[in-house]
Parts: structure tokens; C-alpha cells; sequence
């Protein structure tokens, strides 16, 4: 993995969105009062008649989107995660769930990693909440480049979607080239000792782990799994089967998130695999610094390591 | 259609009403009974619409954001020629397309799924800025919602945000008939001054008495004219309207009748609260 590049996963949205408007006319976005935070600004400038600006009113916000998806709009909704879906979970619940409507939400700064704002900004449930909806499509992509192509897919995917998104520079760990469809995990790295599964900010992190690990006499597969729901039970199974242990990853509680859909796997199968969840434990954050912050929390590659090495213990 | 024939198929749509809580053994009595004139009008003559061609892409649209009340909206339907009168019955049972609170996907000509206050005029706003999108700015959007509705945050949201677009498409009728689960409104959390309310958030208001079924196609009309502004409608309904046990009691709002209490409000409704004779006595 290569340190020298990194960007926000946002502004990957921000360039699909842009592009997805290009492509197809029913686009629609809709904000509230956080444009330029959340990279809705591009597309704003752009299109200023499928821009609609709706104010701090995140209850409406999902509302309206639900209203343009009526109308056969391609409506993305976007706030801060804590707002979004954090304060607005019954609407998407009637009028996009249960009502079948495709809207399009995208939730900014989600994670420990917002930093100095503290507990209150940082949303760690948003995948939980969202991943207890049926119909719902649960992504968390790792870095921009995948976001970008995570924002074309979801313009063209006719259930709803939740797309969750960090506010800080993530490292750049695909390309161009890189397959991407809502749907698959996608194994980066291969080996036979144990798993690590991490979807979002935490996937760079586990690849970093891996290399790592390789250096302790550790060969770790990496799975990154950018569409938590509906999962890629298959492709978790594989890898499962031949590691014998996982780890997993994650910026977001570990109740309810990827930690608890892979246990939901391991339990559904019967499976005598070791797990070790990473992620944040029943608590809430505080402010600091990000990279402190996921230090202290033990949200890093390190972090990921020691549970590594603890795994492949608990096989023997 | 006369006023006349207006009247005697809102009588109908009451008796269905009564007849599909009785069947259900659960519902809400006051509310329904209280907008069928409301949705006689919008059904009979308000609305642009064909029963056949429910998905019809030149169609006005009706949300309920008041989906307790939908009996009425099924009765009113099966009246108009949606589906057999017969259906009315399964509301509430297992399989049924007639859900508790309605549900698009179940049953065609339902615009969206509602139940959780507040959330009809959010989608209203959606809808009326999607079609100016789509080159439809023409098509009207009605949203009924009940006045203890108006307790809801969302409400407000939504009501700041409709005249910042212009959307004069959209015409909401608030059913102010006083009475809420918990008691009067006035008591549970006090709306008044209902029409300086909106007024102040920039919408065209009109008052009517909601149990007229003429003074509803005037006032929809008067809407539709407005071109500025999107415009409420204060309708004064009784809760209960046309079975005299059930008017202006709270304790009706959420609760059927049973058999005994049924065949006494046919009666009444059938003969139109003892104006006249009915045949079937």
C-alpha cells in the first residue's frame, strides 16, 4: 500500500455525483445546509434546477426525497450521518423502506474520525440502523475512488441506499481499474492464516495489517466488503473455510454493524471459526485529533495485528 | 353530479366505513366517518383521475398523511369503481390488500404509505418539484392530514419549505374536527391560531365547514386558481358526523363499533339521522 496518496471518500461522491447527473437527467439532490461539506457543491453549480436546497430539516429532507422518488427522480439526499439517519430513521423506515422508494442517502462525516467535534458528530450506529431495514443497501466504501464508482452504481440501482462516508483523507488503495459493483466483496489480499473482513476507513487499515502481519509470519486474506447489506455471505464462507479465524474492521459500533453480520454468518452455518470484532465498543467518542482518536480507540492497523495474532491462537 | 347524489354517496361511504370497522374489530370511527365528505368531493368531482387506469401519468395526486383515517379512502375508491365493494370487508386481515394504514405497494391508486404523522406534505413537496421537472407542473397534489397532525415537527419543516419553491400545485386539507387520542386539541397541545400559522409560513389559507361537500369543491377550485402561493384548507368537520352516539366524543377516535352499536349507526345513517324513512325498516 502506498501512504502518498489519499483524498476524503466524499469527494469521490462529489465527482460521481457530477458525473451521474451527466448521465441521466432524472438526477436530482437535495441538501441540508451542509452542501459544501457533504460535495453536493459540484453538482449544485452545475445543475441548479435539480438542486434543492432544504434546510437544517433532516425529517424533511428524506421526506422530499421520497416525494422526487415518486415523481421517477434519482433523488440523493445527503447531511452528516449523526443527522442523517440519525434523526430521521422512522421516515426512511415508512416512506423509502416500506414505501419502495429508491431514494438515495448518503451520510457524511460518519466515524470516530470526525475528530474535534466530538461525541455528538461522531455517528457510530448509522450501519446499524440502517442494516435493520428491509430493502435497504447498506455501502461503506474505502476510499474515493470507489466512492465515485459507488455513486454511479447506486444512480442506476432501483432499491434504496444508504451510503455512509468519512469526513478525513482516507489512503487511495484502488484504482481506475478496480471492479466495483453493489453487491460482491471483493478479497485484496490472498492467504491461508486468517481473515480480516473491513468495510469503509478500516479496509487501508487492514491491508496495512496484512502487511504487517506477513512480516510476523502471518499470511492474512483481506476482504473488503463495501456493500454490507445485502452481504457476500459466498465469498465470506470461502475464505472462512480455509483461514479458520477472522478479523473484523470497522469505524462504527460493533453491535449491530459488519462485526455483528459476520458472527449472524458464522452462527447461521455453524461455523467453529474464531472472531474478534474491531470497532467501538459500546461507547461513545470525544473530541481529539482523528488519528489519535482511532489510536486510543484501537481503530487502526496495529489494533488489527494483535487481534490477528490473538485468532490464530484461539484455532490451535 | 348534484349535491344531491353528492350527499347520498357520502351516506354510503359512512355506512362502509361502519360496516368495514365492525368486520375488522379495530380501527379508528371518529375520523372517517368525519372526512367522507371530504372524500366524496375529492373522488366525485375534485380529483382528475380514472378508477381503471389507477397508474394513469396524467392523474392529480392524493396522499392520506392522515393514514388512520384510510377506511374512508377504501370505501371511497371502492365506491368509485377501484375495486368491488365486497373487498371492503378483508380491511385489517391477514392477505388483505387493505392494510391497517395503507400501503402503495399493496393496493394500486394508494400514492404512498403513511401511518407515522406528519410525513404527507414532505412527499407532496417532492412530488410537485419532481413533475415541474418532468414538464407535468400542471398535475395537482392534494395531501389530507388530520389537525392533531400538526403537533408534528415535520409538519412545520415541510410547511417552510413548499412556498420557498412556489408550490402552488399543492392544496393540503387539514381536518380540524378538535379531537385527538388524548382529548381535545386544544388541551393536548393548543394549535390555534391555526390560520395565522400558516399564513405567517406564506400559504394561501381557506375556511370552510368540511361536511359540506359543495363548500370542499369551492374551495379546491379557489385553490387551483391561486397560482402564488400553495394553499391550506381549514376544514371544520364533526368527528362522528352522521351517527349522533359517535359526534364530537374523543373516545371514538381510535376504537370500532361493535354489532349492537353498528346496526344502531346504519340505521341512523340510512335515514339520515331520522329525516326520513329508510326502506329497510
Amino acid at each position: 500500500m502506498s501512504d502518498t496518496s489519499s483524498e476524503p471518500i466524499r469527494a469521490g461522491f462529489g465527482r460521481g455525483l457530477v458525473k451521474a447527473g451527466q448521465l441521466d437527467h432524472n438526477v436530482v439532490a437535495c441538501c441540508a445546509d451542509l452542501t459544501g461539506s457533504v460535495k453536493m457543491d459540484g453538482f449544485q453549480k452545475e445543475f441548479p434546477d435539480r438542486f434543492f436546497q432544504i434546510g437544517v430539516a433532516e425529517q424533511n429532507l428524506v421526506t422530499v426525497g421520497a416525494g422526487l422518488a415518486a415523481a421517477g427522480k434519482v433523488a440523493f439526499v445527503s447531511s452528516y450521518a449523526a443527522f442523517m439517519p440519525g434523526r430521521c430513521w422512522e421516515q426512511i423506515r415508512t416512506t423509502i423502506c416500506l414505501n419502495e422508494q429508491p431514494v438515495k442517502l448518503i451520510g457524511a462525516h460518519a466515524g470516530i474520525s470526525v475528530g474535534p467535534d466530538g461525541a455528538t458528530h461522531q455517528m457510530l450506529e448509522d450501519i446499524a440502523l440502517m442494516r435493520a431495514l428491509p430493502n435497504m443497501v447498506v455501502l461503506a466504501p474505502c476510499d474515493s475512488i470507489e466512492a465515485e464508482k459507488a455513486t454511479l452504481a447506486m444512480a442506476k440501482d432501483k432499491r434504496p441506499n444508504y451510503m455512509r462516508m468519512a469526513r478525513e483523507a482516507t489512503p487511495i488503495i484502488t484504482d481506475e481499474k478496480t471492479p466495483f459493483q453493489i453487491g460482491p466483496a471483493y478479497v485484496l489480499e490472498k492467504g491461508a492464516d486468517v481473515t480480516l473482513i473491513a468495510t469503509g476507513t478500516m479496509t487501508p487499515q487492514a491491508v496495512k495489517a496484512a502487511e504487517l502481519l506477513y512480516k510476523d509470519g502471518i499470511e492474512a486474506e483481506v476482504v473488503h466488503v463495501p456493500t454490507i447489506k445485502p452481504l457476500d455471505v459466498k465469498t465470506i464462507l470461502q475464505s472462512l473455510k480455509k483461514t479458520g479465524c477472522v478479523v473484523t474492521a470497522e469505524e462504527a459500533q460493533i453491535t449491530g454493524g459488519l462485526g455483528s453480520a459476520v458472527a449472524e454468518v458464522i452462527a447461521d452455518e455453524g461455523l467453529a471459526v474464531p472472531l474478534i470484532r474491531i470497532g467501538m465498543k459500546d461507547q461513545f467518542g470525544e473530541s481529539g485529533d482523528p488519528e489519535q482518536l482511532m489510536h486510543h480507540f484501537g481503530l487502526d492497523a496495529q489494533h488489527i495485528r494483535l487481534a490477528a495474532h490473538a485468532a490464530v491462537e484461539r484455532k490451535k | 353530479m348534484t349535491t344531491k347524489q353528492l350527499e347520498l354517496i357520502a351516506t354510503d361511504i359512512r355506512q362502509d366505513v361502519i360496516k368495514m370497522l365492525e368486520a375488522a374489530k379495530s380501527g379508528h370511527s371518529a375520523g372517517p366517518l368525519g372526512l367522507a365528505d371530504i372524500f366524496t368531493a375529492l373522488y366525485f368531482d375534485v380529483l382528475k383521475h380514472d378508477p381503471k387506469k389507477p397508474d394513469w401519468d396524467e392523474r392529480d395526486i392524493l396522499l392520506m398523511s392522515n393514514g388512520h383515517c384510510v377506511p374512508v379512502r377504501y370505501a371511497a375508491m371502492a365506491n368509485a369503481g377501484y375495486f368491488d365493494r365486497k373487498e371492503l370487508l378483508t380491511l385489517r386481515k391477514l392477505g388483505s390488500r387493505l392494510q391497517g394504514h395503507p400501503e402503495r405497494t399493496k393496493l394500486p391508486g394508494l400514492e404512498s404509505t403513511s401511518g407515522p404523522l406528519g410525513s404527507g406534505l414532505s412527499q407532496a413537496i417532492g412530488l410537485a418539484m419532481g413533475l415541474r421537472l418532468n414538464g407535468q407542473p400542471h398535475r395537482q397534489i392534494y395531501v389530507t392530514m388530520g389537525d392533531g397532525e400538526l403537533d408534528e415537527g415535520n409538519v412545520w419543516e415541510a410547511a417552510m419549505l413548499a412556498p420557498k419553491y412556489n408550490l402552488d400545485t399543492i392544496t393540503v386539507i387539514v381536518d380540524r374536527n378538535n379531537i385527538q387520542i388524548d382529548g381535545p386539541t386544544e388541551s393536548v397541545l393548543p394549535l390555534e391560531n391555526l390560520r395565522e400559522k400558516w399564513e405567517a409560513f406564506g400559504w394561501h389559507v381557506l375556511e370552510i365547514d368540511g361536511n359540506d361537500v359543495e363548500a370542499v369543491i369551492d374551495a379546491c377550485a379557489m385553490a387551483r386558481a391561486v397560482t402564488t402561493k400553495p394553499t391550506c384548507i381549514l376544514a371544520y368537520t364533526v368527528p362522528g358526523k352522521g351517527v349522533d352516539f359517535m359526534e364530537y366524543d374523543f373516545k371514538w377516535h381510535g376504537v370500532p363499533p361493535d354489532h349492537e352499536q353498528a346496526k344502531k349507526a346504519l340505521v341512523e345513517l340510512r335515514t339520515l339521522q331520522g329525516k326520513i324513512r329508510s326502506e329497510h325498516e
